[in-house]
């Protein structure tokens, strides 16, 4: 990414978006890679579901301060690459580095912890939690206490609970709904669930970010907005891998684009070479698109 | 505060939706965290959380002295007698609800059916009484001690038991602990050492005994074991309280409300399913040791399944996930067949009966208040409140944007 200062600079521009509020949800990170290193590397990934083979040898690397469009037909492998990557299934081969750490075999929130999270394509917030207790879940991620120190409230346990209200309302304010805090996850509008996934997984800290379809079932003015809110987050130092299949969104807000067929990766580059790349305009874009139901 | 200007047209009409479900359950939108759930209580949750804290205690510290004195007060509709004298029928009640609480910690927190917690309770009964009682073989230790001593034995059994099980889910995890209910009670009758329906007599009790030389913790004294007890209920009720208030307990809200989510989100979850296994079975070797020194006597006939159905009947009656209807359940489910003694043998029917009609009327049982998740968060949430009223009074604004507040 070679224009990181003109992003920030544009940064204070976005309408809606205090530049005060986006440095408290800012977190201290320690990332060992130069902005523009490579981050994570995919590597030779392959995962089989019996006969069918889902993902075939797919490598790619995201780097550092881009945001990675990953797109490609319905059932073309995105998700399952994501699942791969963040362990939810076990590749059959092939490797997934982040920060040249192999992150295959590791549990799930371990890979969490290590710096890798998600939202789900699916909303999949605690229904019966406040949306701030949502956040505080994901924030409790780097937390400390122990069941002891809980039970006893033991002065690090008092520290971090009072730290995660303050954490946990700024990062509700970044993404727009603080107003709605303290109301169940499960009774918030559609809208707000989709930015309460992606607050509670910028809770966890994460060194990259993926977003599974996250504007899916939203119209186009809401697709703005949160084209807007990504972008904030990437210029807030997150890395931010996107799977979307709506080409107007991924063309609008990605660095770079990776794209799926058949499990198998077609093209890898910048947004206005794949828009003219044959093989996914014969793969993709002359498809008809369905998701704005 | 917002950085969105309002919810979009599409917002709004499912904003109105959603307040609109909001309305239908009785709490307008935008209030208190607390209490969502209309019914025959519907709004006591919300009004509890409204009263200044000073007020809480206060009225707290009323309800703890009519509870300590109510063994004394005996009042005449409420209670037992002739049929059961009233300080035992007190002292079962009170076991009755420690024994909710902790199962509460396992079904209603965390989200783990457990048909099994009778294995605990007998565990803990069984440490007590081999550990004071001149029939067994054991060394002999004063009884206070065995109480330390049996919530950790029937611990390392609840991790025992969780760490093989615990991969399990739903259905399959409530079949293993049924089955490791009926194990630990065949157990007790085929190992000679545990001596099956023979059991254990005189089984210890706190020392202290009276002007006249009769201990004061005798069988037939209810009023100090219900003292005791009681005593322990409330500090378990505390300590209970800090667990959910904290990241423990917000973990395993997390994971009872969608567990791979919450691995996701980087719980932990297998290691926390194993924490609310060992403190819910140590809560239960608790009751267990409390139980068997007031009767004196222990068996393997007291540990059966249906024994344990009941205890889960009792979380589910007062509301699961909410410990003080944990401990209304409890109690009740205790109380009614020693009240009513000339139905307490069909009380599998009655409760039986009462379940499916709380189920269909109250599907979250008589006390369903949401867990406080958050130590500090009343103030956050205050503020979020009164920041989106002002907001309301100083623009009147569309429907939309009342119901995102």
């Amino acid at each position: 990414m070679t224009e990181s200062t003109e992003e920030t600079g544009r940064h204070a521009g976005i309408p809606g978006v205090d530049a005060d509020v986006a440095e408290a949800a800012a977190a201290e990170r320690d990332i060992a890679v130069k902005v523009g290193d490579d981050l994570i590397e995919v590597k030779n990934l392959t995962v089989k579901f019996g006969g069918l083979l889902a993902l075939d040898n797919v490598s790619f690397t995201i780097k550092r301060g881009e945001i990675l469009g990953l797109i490609g037909p319905n059932g073309a492998g995105k998700t399952t690459c994501f699942n791969a990557m963040t362990g939810v299934y076990k590749p059959t081969s092939g490797q997934v580095l982040l920060e040249g750490r192999v992150l295959n075999g590791l549990k799930q929130h371990k890979i969490t912890r290590a710096g890798l999270a998600r939202t789900f394509q699916n909303i999949r917030l605690f229904g019966e939690m406040t949306a701030l207790e949502n956040v505080v879940v994901g924030l409790d991620a780097r937390h400390k206490t122990s069941v002891v120190g809980a039970l006893l409230r033991l002065p690090r346990h008092v520290r971090e609970e009072k730290s995660s209200i303050e954490r946990g309302m700024a990062l509700l304010e970044f993404v727009g709904i603080a107003d709605q805090a303290a109301t169940l996850s499960r009774h918030l509008p559609y809208g707000s669930q989709r930015r309460l996934e992606i607050a509670r997984a910028l809770a966890t800290d994460p060194k990259v970010l993926c977003l599974d379809e996250p504007a899916a079932g939203f119209n186009p003015a809401e697709k703005e907005e949160l084209m807007q809110l990504i972008r904030t987050v990437r210029d807030d130092g997150y890395t931010v891998l996107l799977i979307e299949h709506d080409m107007k969104l991924v063309m609008g807000v990605t660095d770079r684009i990776v794209v799926l067929e058949f499990g198998k990766k077609i093209a890898d580059d910048v947004p206005s070479v794949i828009r003219e790349d044959p093989k996914v305009v014969s793969a993709y874009l002359g498809e008809p698109e369905d998701d704005f139901a | 505060m917002s950085m969105v200007d309002g919810p979009t047209p599409l917002h709004t009409a499912k904003a109105d939706q959603a307040a609109e479900d909001r309305g239908a359950v009785g709490t307008p939108p935008g209030s208190s965290a607390a209490a969502r759930r209309s019914g025959w209580f519907g709004g006591l949750g919300e009004k509890w959380q409204a009263l200044p804290r000073q007020k809480q205690w206060l009225f707290l510290i009323l309800v703890v002295i009519l509870a300590y004195l109510l063994p004394i007060i005996n009042p005449p509709l409420i209670s037992t007698e002739p049929g059961n004298d009233f300080p035992l029928a007190c002292q079962t009640m009170a076991v009755w609800a420690l024994v909710a609480v902790g199962l509460n910690i396992v079904i209603g927190y965390a989200g783990l059916l457990d048909l099994g917690y009778i294995a605990f309770f007998a565990v803990g009964s069984y440490v007590t009484a081999m550990l004071t009682s001149p029939d067994s073989t054991f060394l002999k230790i004063p009884y206070l001690w065995t109480i330390p001593v049996a919530m950790a034995v029937t611990m390392f059994f609840g991790v025992l038991l969780g760490v093989p099980t615990l991969r399990l889910r739903g259905d399959y995890l409530a079949i293993v602990t049924l089955g490791f209910g009926e194990i630990v009670r065949i157990l007790a009758t085929i190992i000679p050492a545990l001596k099956g329906q023979v059991g254990f007599q005189n089984i210890g009790h706190p020392p202290g005994t009276d002007a006249s030389g009769i201990p004061i913790f005798s069988n037939s004294n209810g009023t100090p074991w219900y003292w005791l007890t009681l005593t322990i209920l409330i500090i378990v009720l505390l300590l209970a309280g800090n667990l959910e208030r904290s990241r423990v307990g917000r973990n395993w809200i997390a994971i009872r409300e969608d567990e791979d989510a919450a691995e996701t989100m980087g719980v932990p979850t297998f290691k926390y399913k194993v924490w609310a296994f060992a403190i819910g079975a140590g809560v239960g070797g608790l009751s267990g040791a409390l139980m068997s020194g007031q009767v004196g006597f222990v068996s393997n006939a007291k540990f059966d399944v249906v024994t344990s159905i009941l205890f889960v009947a009792a979380v589910v009656l007062g509301g699961a996930g909410n410990k003080v209807g944990a401990i209304l359940g409890g109690a009740l489910v205790a109380y009614i067949p020693l009240r009513f003694t000339s139905i307490a043998e069909y009380k599998y029917l009655i409760f039986g009966l009462v379940l499916v009609v709380v189920m269909i009327y109250r599907s979250h049982g008589l006390l369903a208040a949401r867990q406080q998740l958050l130590a500090y968060g009343q103030k956050a949430y205050a503020a979020v409140k009164a920041s989106s009223d002002a907001k309301a009074a100083k623009a009147k604004t569309g429907p939309g944007k009342e119901a995102a507040s």
